[in-house]
């Protein structure tokens, strides 16, 4: 028997910098574009509209991207869990606005604190992921029309509960605050060298700890530029956010980073870890990848469906709560129309596939800049929410193709 | 040789509804031997297999690991006892790298993080005692392997946990000529490490190249199991299409017993 036929290599590879590209291009040209297509259409579209509009690039209208673009991120945090098994949620805009009237309610009309108000959003948000996910993966009914049912149950529900279309306002200061107060600038530098020096630190570590164990581990100048470009894009987002934005500084001083920009980086942070991290997370993405598989490995797949559903749901609801925060009210509106759409295409423009098995949390993120970057710099050309629907819809089934054709591609490479 | 089975079935009946599927098999499986499993399509393989890994319960017979007898009732138990069946489909999820896939279900971790350098440490081990160089790195995505070093690393995700048994269904069935070579080459290595194979296979050329003993199933009865040396080639193939080959095999092929 001879394998002569198969050249022999070394075990591990020594990585390198060049070899790190290497295998990124690869990668790229196999199909697995990653985030590139989101990262590019975001360069593009802001290069387009600072040039037609260049009150996009004024620092009021940065901050705003952040505060338009929140609620649907994180929405479409949730939502790449449900999609990494493979399945969807199309429920989840009215599960947001369900939630959103449950604070509003729990708020104005039986006047809670805050805390109590969120805890109850959540709640509700845990109970009807909860409830989908049993019916997806104990009930066996596909996820497609059990999120459509509740798609229509929740418009009702939230009917019922702003009592058939009653507008219930929002007054609590501390739930305002959180689309409409910023940090104080000194804070928000602070809180940005805190976090870039912890991301240095657990790199270094990390690559330490490896390096002593004699295992492969990436170039310094890998990890020094992952730090960089974390360094300057997070740099130059506080100095932006920073500048004052209000039309009269003498009067009122706007500035600083509004306060949803913090919860949503330690949402991602926290999902990012438990998705590439944990055991739980470990088995989403195989789940996702190969069910039988993973239930010939032991792994409870019902219960992985039903927490990914708990997820998305629990993630809806605080999307909810950050709409409700934004508009200061609760309507029937709230998380209908292109909100659920939005957010589905914030995770798939940023490279979460439809099929199941690869995505990640900052897909979302990518994907929610995305989408905010081309309804607020539509509305500043002066489209009708018409064109922004059409561009949006585009733009999604554009992703969609994208994404279904790099698996082609993948296919015929061999990758996949 | 060994003088005591690593895994011994005797008089092992299975019936689905109506229809018994394996009459009376004794079957024997040696530490340090492969032992190839041959029979007809519908002789009653995957049954036997499936009755072994836990995944079927058997009607009747004795099921005795290391000497001692016991109960397999899940796929679980068959695993705690040290028996891993690669399946021909071979149970790996392609977006994930080699080591996640080895460890899939059964990960490393220390408090609620996973253990990743300790996985990949193991994983190196395991890939390197079964003498692995074809794959260029252990945390390539399963997606970029071709099948034979997929196979490899299924089989390396069996052997992984102590395993005392492995079983192989059909492993070569899709492969190539040269990635054929490669995994026999493998299951020799499994035998020689000191593991008890057990290997179904269609092919005679690879039952020959790698077996130490051949266990023949006809129609759900154990025609023969003797050891590789003893036999030709086209004595197998007799007890494979009819059951007998002169003084080997069933006598009474048709009869109620044999």
């Amino acid at each position: 028997m001879s394998t002569t036929t198969i050249p022999e290599k070394p075990a591990a590879e020594a990585p390198s910098v060049g070899g790190n590209l290497r295998g990124y291009i690869e990668r790229v040209r196999g199909g697995d574009m990653g985030a590139l297509p989101a990262v590019f259409g975001l360069i593009v579209l802001c290069t387009a509209f600072s040039i037609l509009r260049p009150v996009f690039l004024s620092s009021i209208n940065f901050a705003n991207l952040f505060t338009q673009g929140a609620a649907i991120t994180v929405i479409a945090m949730g939502l790449v869990f449900v999609l990494l098994l493979g399945e969807i949620d199309l429920s989840a805009g009215f599960t947001s606005g369900v939630c959103a009237a449950v604070l509003a309610v729990t708020l104005t009309n039986h006047g809670q604190p805050w805390y109590i108000a969120v805890a109850a959003a959540i709640l509700a948000g845990v109970v009807i992921g909860t409830l989908l996910g049993s019916l997806v993966a104990k009930v066996g009914i596909p996820s497609f029309v059990v999120t459509l049912a509740a798609f229509l149950a929740f418009q009702g529900l939230l009917l019922v509960l702003v009592n058939e279309g009653t507008n219930i306002a929002i007054r609590d200061q501390t739930i305002i605050a959180i689309e409409n107060k910023n940090l104080p600038p000194a804070l928000g530098w602070g809180l940005y060298i805190v976090s870039v020096a912890v991301y240095a630190v657990v790199q270094i570590v990390r690559a330490r700890r490896r390096a002593g164990r004699g295992l492969t581990v990436d170039p310094v100048t890998v990890i020094a530029f992952r730090v960089g470009v974390i360094a300057l894009l997070g740099g130059f987002a506080v100095y932006a956010l920073n500048l004052e934005r209000s039309r009269n500084a003498l009067l009122v001083s706007l500035k600083g980073v509004p306060i949803v920009v913090p919860i949503v980086l330690v949402l991602l942070v926290f999902w990012t870890f438990v998705l590439r991290r944990t055991a739980f997370g470990r088995h989403i993405y195989a789940v996702g990848g190969n069910a039988e598989a993973s239930r010939r490995a032991g792994i409870r797949v019902d219960r992985i469906r039903i927490s990914a559903f708990v997820i998305c749901s629990g993630m809806a609801s605080i999307g909810g709560i950050i709409a409700a925060s934004q508009a200061s009210s609760v309507d029937p509106n709230t998380g209908g129309s292109d909100v659920l759409l939005f957010a589905v295409g914030a995770a798939v423009i940023g490279g979460t596939s439809l099929f199941g098995g690869k995505g990640r949390m900052l897909d979302a993120l990518l994907g929610g800049a995305v989408v905010a970057v081309i309804n607020n710099g539509m509305g500043l050309m002066g489209y009708s929410a018409s064109v922004k629907y059409i561009v949006t819809g585009s733009v999604l089934l554009l992703a969609a193709g994208v994404d279904a054709l790099s698996r082609k591609r993948a296919a015929a490479s061999g990758l996949r | 040789m060994p003088s005591q089975p690593v895994l011994e079935i005797r008089g092992l009946d299975k019936s689905f509804g109506p229809v018994q599927v394996l009459h009376d098999v004794a079957f024997t499986a040696y530490t340090g031997e492969v032992t190839a499993l041959v029979g007809d399509n519908g002789a009653g393989k995957s049954t036997l297999v499936k009755c072994l890994g836990g995944t079927y319960s058997i009607d009747a017979g004795e099921y005795f690991f290391d000497g001692k007898p016991v109960q397999v009732a899940s796929p679980r138990e068959a695993a705690d006892l040290g028996i891993e069946i690669v399946y021909q489909d071979l149970a790996l999820c392609d977006n994930l790298d080699i080591v996640q896939n080895m460890f899939l279900g059964r990960e490393k971790k220390s408090g609620l993080v996973l253990d990743e350098a300790t996985m990949e440490e193991m994983a190196a081990k395991t890939l390197d005692s079964l003498s692995v160089r074809t794959v260029k790195s252990i945390r390539q995505l399963v997606s970029s392997l071709s099948g034979g070093q997929r196979q490899t690393v299924a089989i390396a995700k069996a052997v992984l946990w102590n395993s005392k048994v492995v079983i192989l269904d059909e492993p070569t069935a899709a492969l190539g000529v040269a990635q054929t070579a490669q995994v026999l080459e493998l299951v020799r290595r499994l035998a020689d490490n000191g593991l008890g194979v057990i290997l179904i296979s269609h092919n005679m050329n690879d039952v020959f190249a790698v077996s130490d003993r051949i266990a023949a199933l006809y129609l759900g009865r154990m025609a023969a199991q003797v050891k590789t040396s003893d036999v030709t080639h086209s004595q197998v193939v007799e007890l494979i299409t009819s059951g007998r080959s002169g003084e080997l095999g069933l006598q009474k092929v048709n009869g109620v017993t044999a």
